[in-house]
């Protein structure tokens, strides 16, 4: 069995100035091996101090503190970008398509209370708050995120597996897909306002893909709650597919029979396919899909199929032509 | 002269960290934004000397042609020698795959030879050729705004302005409109009387 890409937390205590980092990540990165999945309510406690009591989900101040986690790598040994950008260079046309305008745009987005319906073929159908799911006992991973605009970050999230939530609604045998839905209200997503996107924005994964391991439902970045921007209060990672396909701010998950239709399958459909798995031999007719722009570095770097998780994921493809399933 | 203003506040945003987090995207943008300015303004120049009378607007359109050129060769530099790093299996990738790198490349190709003949010895070598050839910037500009129109992910209206643009400096030299437009300016010159 492939190792688990799950890496402890580190407490602010064990932060390594830079200097030393690169010395020790080696062993470090041999530690985390081992050290397997950990997934504990003792982390989400001694994150605590660094929250106010008052539960604020969104902190809405455009660069928040630094937050405590530091010097980490992805199981490739990629370092995590910085907070700042993963703060300040989005894409949410939710709020604006202007990917350096979305901090400032979604600056005071309340995202509390928040509820999220799960329903459609489920034996138990549930509407979970925010502050229950965050109650679910938080791991922390630090996946790659490759935007389909061929840029890409290495980012720590905290949340739970979409399997855990779907396992508690108890899909029926006939549910074969999940459906993903964004909050539709124009007051609060200004850009919802623009008529040329077919709202709110919607995606989907096969159940399998759902029920993946790596899939997840995060509820913090970098050891803090969710920024607006970065898709508050609880969005989709799936990091082997490109970044459109991790929807943010959910609302609504439907298990359903039929794949759904993604906000992106029906503005451009010869571009944006269902599955959107991040594949260097399937090119776009804007972005280079074989190389990819790491945000901090000034060199490409090639991009690698299933954006470096075929290891974990291939085996859902198998036999399938990811060029017509793209 | 005032066309270097951009590129310099460029390297000074580079240099004093003002860029986005990715730079690299951002020199190619702003760099192409201003081979598309400076090229349009050229084309400009005629137009504006022969309605309203502003002789001076011919003597700069050289210099802005050649400025805009400048700016699409930094432009494509950096594509290939500071984004890709000359790595020509990529390159050839996103050639081979994306129409609008194609037509860039085919706008840049067409403006060499122009940029080339552009000094007053090839003009005075050439002569009525120089002209003719010149008229070849009527399909490179337009094909520089179709590179811009098809790189556009979602929001059209930058590259469609300049479309709208480039299509009235190309319509106003149609005869047709010309002596139109000259007609107009010498009944004004009869009602005067
Ligand atoms: C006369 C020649 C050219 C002109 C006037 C021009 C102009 C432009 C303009 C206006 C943009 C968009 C800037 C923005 O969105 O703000 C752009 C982007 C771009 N151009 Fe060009 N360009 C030219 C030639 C080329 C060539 C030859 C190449 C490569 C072989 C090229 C590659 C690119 C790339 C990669 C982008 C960015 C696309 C993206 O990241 O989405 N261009 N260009």
């Amino acid at each position: 069995m492939a190792p688990k890409k799950t890496i402890m937390k580190i407490y602010s205590s064990e932060i390594t100035p830079e200097q030393t980092y690169y010395a020790q990540s080696q062993s470090r990165r041999q530690f985390f091996k081992t050290a397997g999945l950990v997934a504990s309510g003792a982390l989400l406690s001694a994150c605590a101090p660094s929250t106010p009591s008052t539960v604020d989900p969104a902190p809405t101040a455009i660069k928040p503190e630094k937050p405590v986690t530091a010097g980490q790598t992805d199981e490739l040994g990629d370092a995590i970008t910085q907070y700042d950008a993963i703060s300040n260079y989005n894409n949410f046309y939710e709020f604006t398509t202007d990917k350096q305008g979305v901090a400032q745009m979604s600056a005071g987005f309340v995202s509390s209370p928040w509820k999220v319906q799960v329903g459609g073929l489920v034996n138990n159908p549930k509407t979970f708050d925010i502050d229950d799911l965050r109650k679910i006992a938080p791991i922390e991973r630090i996946y790659r995120m490759r935007c389909v605009e061929a840029w890409s970050m290495v980012i720590p999230w905290s949340g739970f597996t979409l399997s855990n939530l779907l396992k508690q609604v108890d899909p029926k045998s006939e549910a074969k897909y999940v459906r993903f839905e964004t909050l539709l209200d124009s007051n609060r997503f200004p850009g919802q306002r623009d008529r040329s996107f077919p709202w709110p924005y919607t995606e989907g994964l096969r159940l399998d893909e759902a029920m993946h391991d790596l899939t997840l439902l995060a509820t913090g970045i970098y050891g803090k709650p969710l920024l607006p921007q970065n898709g508050a209060p609880i969005r989709l990672v799936v990091p082997w597919k490109y970044g459109f396909k991790s929807i943010k701010s959910i609302v609504k998950i439907d298990l359903v029979a039929e794949q759904p239709t993604s906000l992106w399958m029906k503005s451009g459909p010869s571009e944006y396919g269902f599955y959107s798995n991040v594949n260097p031999e399937v090119s776009h007719p804007r972005w280079s899909q074989s190389s990819e722009r790491r945000i901090g570095e000034m060199a490409r770097r090639r991009t690698l199929l299933f954006n470096g998780y075929a290891d974990q994921v291939a085996s859902l493809y198998a036999g399938m032509d990811l060029r017509k399933n793209y | 002269m005032a066309a270097l203003l951009p590129i310099t506040h460029l390297l000074w945003d580079t240099w004093r960290g003002n860029l986005t987090v990715n730079p690299l995207q951002d020199w190619t943008f702003r760099t192409g934004d201003w081979a598309l300015r400076l090229l349009v303004a050229s084309l400009a120049c005629t137009p504006i000397a022969t309605i309203f009378g502003f002789k001076q607007a011919s003597s700069v359109r050289r210099a802005l042609g050649l400025y805009g050129f400048g700016y699409a060769v930094v432009h494509f530099f950096i594509f290939i020698g500071v984004d890709y790093r000359f790595a020509f299996d990529l390159i050839w990738d996103d050639l081979a795959t994306k129409r609008y790198i194609l037509v860039g490349l085919v706008a840049l190709l067409i403006f060499m030879p122009l940029a080339i003949t552009s000094t007053r010895a090839w003009m005075k070598r050439l002569g009525r050729q120089w002209k003719q050839l010149h008229k070849l910037t009527y399909i490179a500009v337009p094909l520089a705004v179709v590179h811009y129109i098809w790189l556009v992910k979602a929001d059209l209206r930058d590259p469609l302005l300049y479309a709208t643009i480039v299509a009235v400096l190309l319509l106003l030299r149609l005869p047709w409109v010309r002596t139109q437009i000259s007609k107009l300016k010498y009944r004004r010159v009869f009602q005067k009387l």
